[in-house]
């Protein structure tokens, strides 16, 4: 199935998460930053929607959306954000940064001008029905070690969470 | 308007890139920094779900294997972030300067 007018939902979505984007590293409250981080993330799920990848997408809206987002609201809560609120919301060095990053994006920029001719210029074709189908496969099949090593992380970074964050082992 | 091409995906991505970069490097709120660090992996996600329309399905895989790593690094960053609000009473990063000297 072809995306239906392609050319306006991409510019709505993204300017949706450019928006969203700067709205999380504006704001003072970090509640505010983490709504806004929930429309960028679901708005980058439309975007996968558009290039032909919804398995992708799913496990942006369940994971990010549903999973992550939920993490990050409950540690605002757990801690005190009433006396942060109050101070000085960015260090010192901010203009060096500010100057850096955008160094970095002109850089970008300059690539993908100059870089794009390698780009092959028709895309493959996509079975869209098929994708969660050659997904599972791929990943049950050559990618079934890094998949195992995925799991092993997860159980790590499980223990190491609780150990970082309890009072007493 | 033109036809949406790979290379407008790629120039969204930077965009998103940049604003988490710029968020990482000049908040003082860790809890903020932890979700410009999540800006910046879903700069590089879509990069690769936009290139991998492009060749095969590689890049969504790998995309995946992101996000796995995206939710263990929120995990333990948050985790160190409470055991730091315990022992400092504060969230702001330039007050965490024991191994600065």
């Amino acid at each position: 199935m072809t995306p239906v007018a392609p050319t306006f939902f991409f510019y709505l979505l993204s300017t949706v998460a450019v928006v969203g984007a700067i709205l999380v590293i504006t704001r003072k409250n970090p509640v505010h930053s983490a709504l806004s981080l929930i429309f960028t993330l679901l708005a980058l799920a439309g975007l996968y929607l558009m290039l032909y990848a919804p398995f992708v997408a799913g496990v942006q809206i369940i994971l990010y959306a549903g999973g992550i987002m939920v993490l990050f609201l409950f540690v605002i809560m757990l801690v005190n954000i009433e006396r942060s609120q109050r101070e000085v919301q960015f260090n010192q060095q901010w203009h060096v940064g500010i100057i850096a990053s955008l160094a970095l994006g002109f850089l970008f920029l300059y690539v993908y001008k100059h870089g794009s001719s390698i780009f092959p210029v028709n895309p493959v074709s996509m079975p869209e029905p098929m994708n969660t189908q050659q997904v599972g496969m791929a990943l049950f099949r050559n990618y079934l070690l890094p998949f195992e090593i995925a799991s092993l992380l997860l159980l790590v970074a499980i223990v190491g969470a609780v150990v970082m964050a309890k009072k007493r082992i | 308007m033109a036809p949406i091409g790979t290379l407008h995906y790629l120039v969204v991505a930077a965009a998103l890139f940049v604003i988490g970069t710029i968020g990482v490097v000049t908040r003082r709120n860790v809890v903020i920094i932890l979700m410009s660090i999540e800006l910046i992996l879903n700069a590089v996600n879509l990069n690769l779900v936009a290139f991998s329309r492009l060749w095969n399905l590689n890049g969504q895989i790998f995309s995946i294997f992101v996000i796995t790593d995206a939710a263990a690094e929120a995990a333990v960053g948050l985790g160190i972030l409470i055991a730091f609000f315990r022992n400092k009473e504060t969230v702001n990063v330039d007050e965490v300067d024991l191994l600065k000297w």
